[in-house]
């Protein structure tokens, strides 16, 4: 029998042939790119990071000038940008996926028909072709300054944005802001005292009235005690522009929409898969133990949907936070339009600029990857 | 209908059990309130206060917007026009709807880009031959799908390529990439994604379920590197880093980066697809291959694979859809697609009319959707075939 019958001598082989080829590559890719760089006269190394950038940018979150800020600056600002928009993003596209999952279920044949094409249709276009059509066709074709639209809570909307009254917290907003998180926590002590007690004798405690009474309650007694210590800036309305208030750029807003309508979408599918993937039969084992149809939902239902649906929901929650890198093409700040824009044409450091870029992006999917797996180890069913 | 006797009890004799009776009572009609059509509204739009107040409303929201929508998309659109005169506000036309002129004029460039006009039937005879491999490889009852898979995979490529690129030899010319443009880019792109990104993908995929750990680490750094960052980010790799990392004689091509971006992202995702039907595979299937005295290329060829694409073609034309939607992007590094040719004609002095905009997106939209749906409506029909299969 020669040699080459055997596995181990072929997987050797394989492997070495393998790591050899990836090694060659590696190599002649480091070896030309330090050639190219040389001959190019491009700048290595993170030199660049302190330099000032010099380069205004629209939206900041954090002090930011075009004078004085360096690079490392306008980083963190693309960053945090990115972070706002993700965030804002995964909480809309959560509360307008769910109900239109749930919609898609409907008996109403209106309302299942309407979610359902909504699905359709939304799911079959590029994220980018909605983005430019809600930058380009609604955002920036609205009426201009003099012609505002006026909403409620003296809002206003035209083509430079969405003005809204600003809050000014006043002396002693602190108070109440630190009585709303000491209520939020004896809320959440509550519910595990109110569990714990119902393992041990059975007898429920009234959860639902408690949280809502210590969420709204305490924070409002100190605003009042305190004599309501928050102003509003309010946007007015002048002949060329409107001053005051906060405004929430058209940039901004288009990603929002695009972002929010497109995953919303996608998270509609997996909240549905997810309720249907809860078989009937424990609908009618928990009707049969006399559970109430709204008790069934909450106690039966929900928790073994959520095991089906809460993975897939991370992934399309990352996808939104990776998708908002399409900033790019409506001019939003964020961190793939400031750094891999203008940083990379200022500095000419293609690696630098576009490796920080990708390790940022890749550390929140990483982390979030390796929390989803600690949760489904933990959550996933105990099988023989 | 006669109840039947039990056996041996004579008729008219049935002993103490008089009180059964002889004869089906005739079954009562149905209430009213259950057939017909006020059953089915009842059931479907009036179930219950929530239900008939929602019912009450869209039906409400779409007679507040359906027939505008009617009005701006046929009745006030413009339909002939050579320049923005057609669309435009004047006082004897006050309400102007969808300007469908603008796409009638722009029509050819929105397919072929800047390719020259004398050459444009070579996209035609592609998009002819396109379609033939896609009914080909797809239809589920076509004949010789092995001839099906060399056509696709290795004519159809070559000859795209000899074609649409030009081959002088041939009689004909060249046309530099820098000349495509329009739904043909969009095409082409897509293509070399779906082409590349299938065998890659499921290499990837058979490397990261290897016993072979050097194989085995890189698949996994790969994959996991790829699917975590954004497309724009891989985008931007090929088009800003990979020109640095290869020598100055051999620069790549503008769109040969773009392709290398787009086939390198989809194929990590693909091989998160197949990979997830090779573990859905028994392992019995595995230890029956080996027992049959199979090596591990000829229990891949004959008995795994087969299976595990099989069931995975749902999810394999859903990554081709993503695939198709995130083409888009290309515009990024430069490359002038289908999306990029309406945005640049849409803001062309030549057609500045208010509905332009508007109406360019629309006609994107009509386009996208009908590929996609498409798709969908493919992997839906065949997940519905493998569920027969499965029933038996």
């Amino acid at each position: 029998m020669s040699p080459w019958n055997d596995p181990r001598v072929r997987s050797f082989v394989f492997q070495g042939f393998l790591i050899l080829v990836i090694g060659f590559l590696i190599y002649e890719a480091v070896d030309n790119a330090s050639d190219n760089l040389r001959r190019q006269r491009i700048a290595t190394g993170l030199g660049f990071w302190d330099s000032p950038a010099g380069f205004p940018i629209s939206q900041s979150m954090i002090f930011y000038s075009e004078t004085s800020s360096s690079y490392g600056d306008a980083f963190l600002v693309g960053l945090l940008n990115t972070l706002l928009v993700a965030a804002i993003g995964i909480v809309l596209a959560t509360v307008l996926g769910f109900t239109v999952g749930i919609a898609r279920l409907s008996k109403n044949i209106l309302v299942a028909g309407i979610a359902r094409w909504y699905i359709e249709i939304i799911r079959n276009l590029p994220l980018l072709l909605q983005l430019l059509f809600w930058y380009n066709a609604v955002l920036k074709a609205l009426p201009g300054v003099r012609e505002s639209a006026a909403l409620p809570f003296s809002s206003f909307l035209n083509n430079r944005g969405l003005f809204m009254p600003k809050p000014l917290p006043g002396a002693g907003f602190d108070y109440v802001l630190i009585a709303f998180f000491v209520a939020v926590a004896a809320a959440i002590g509550f519910r595990i005292w109110a569990r714990r007690r119902q393992e041990r004798t059975g007898l429920q405690a009234p959860v639902g009235s408690v949280t809502l009474a210590l969420l709204i309650l305490p924070a409002s007694l100190v605003y009042v005690a305190l004599g309501g210590p928050l102003t509003f800036d309010v946007p007015t309305a002048g002949r060329f522009n409107i001053t005051g208030g906060m405004v929430l750029q058209p940039e901004f807003l288009a990603l929002l929409f695009g972002l929010v309508i497109y995953t919303a979408a996608f998270i509609a599918e997996v909240v549905r898969a997810g309720i249907l993937a809860v078989s009937r039969g424990q609908t009618e084992a928990a009707f049969a133990l006399g559970l109430r149809p709204n008790l069934t939902t909450k106690l039966v239902i929900v928790p073994q949907a959520m095991r089906v649906i809460i993975p897939p929901l991370t992934s399309q929650y990352l996808n939104l936070t990776k998708n908002s890198s399409l900033a790019v093409f409506v001019g939003y700040p964020d961190l793939a339009n400031v750094f891999t824009g203008t940083v990379l044409n200022q500095t000419g450091q293609a690696i630098e600029v576009v490796g920080i870029t990708m390790l940022v992006y890749l550390t929140i999917s990483l982390g979030t990857s390796a929390l989803m797996n600690w949760y489904n180890s933990r959550k996933a069913l105990v099988e023989r | 209908m006669t109840v039947t006797e039990p056996p041996g009890v004579a008729p008219g004799n049935r002993g103490n059990a008089d009180f059964v009776r002889s004869a089906m009572a005739p079954a009562a009609k149905p209430p009213s309130s259950e057939v017909g059509a006020i059953a089915w509204l009842r059931h479907n739009l009036f179930t219950g206060p929530l239900n008939t107040l929602l019912t009450i409303g869209l039906v409400l929201l779409g007679y507040w917007t359906i027939p505008p929508l009617v009005d701006y998309l046929f009745i006030d659109a413009v339909w002939t026009g050579s320049d923005r005169e057609a669309c435009i506000y004047t006082a004897e036309r006050t309400k102007v709807g969808a300007c469908w002129a603008f796409v009638v004029d722009r029509a050819a460039f929105f397919t072929y880009g800047f390719y020259p006009l004398a050459e444009r039937w070579r996209i035609d005879v592609f998009f002819v031959l396109l379609v033939i491999g896609i009914v080909w490889l797809l239809h589920l009852r076509a004949p010789r799908k092995d001839l099906a898979a060399i056509y696709g995979f290795v004519f159809l490529p070559v000859a795209s390529f000899l074609l649409l690129s030009g081959t002088p030899s041939l009689g004909l010319p060249t046309v530099p990439t820098n000349l495509w443009g329009g739904m043909m880019v969009s095409v082409v792109v897509s293509a070399v994604g779906i082409v590349v990104s299938l065998p890659l993908g499921i290499l990837l995929a058979l490397g990261r379920r290897s016993n072979m750990p050097a194989a085995k680490l890189f698949c996994v750094i790969f994959i996991e590197f790829v699917r975590g960052v954004p497309l724009i980010t891989v985008l931007f790799m090929a088009s800003v880093m990979l020109p640095l990392f290869v020598p100055d004689y051999m620069q790549p091509d503008k769109l040969l980066r773009a392709l290398v971006g787009i086939a390198l992202f989809a194929s990590a995702y693909m091989a998160e697809v197949v990979r997830a039907g090779l573990q859905a595979l028994p392992k019995g299937q595995y230890e029956g291959a080996m027992s049959l005295g199979l090596g591990w290329g000829q229990m891949m060829r004959l008995i795994i694979l087969p299976q595990a694409l099989k069931i995975t073609i749902p999810n394999i034309v859903n990554t081709y859809i993503g695939l198709f939607k995130d083409t888009t992007l290309v515009v990024i590094v430069g490359i002038f697609d289908f999306l990029k040719a309406i945005e640049a004609s849409r803001i062309d002095p030549t057609w500045a009319a208010p509905t332009v905009s508007t109406t360019g997106y629309i006609y994107a939209s009509i386009f996208y959707f009908f590929c996609c749906y498409a798709m969908s409506a493919y992997a839906r029909s065949v997940e519905r075939r493998l569920a027969v299969a499965d029933k038996r």
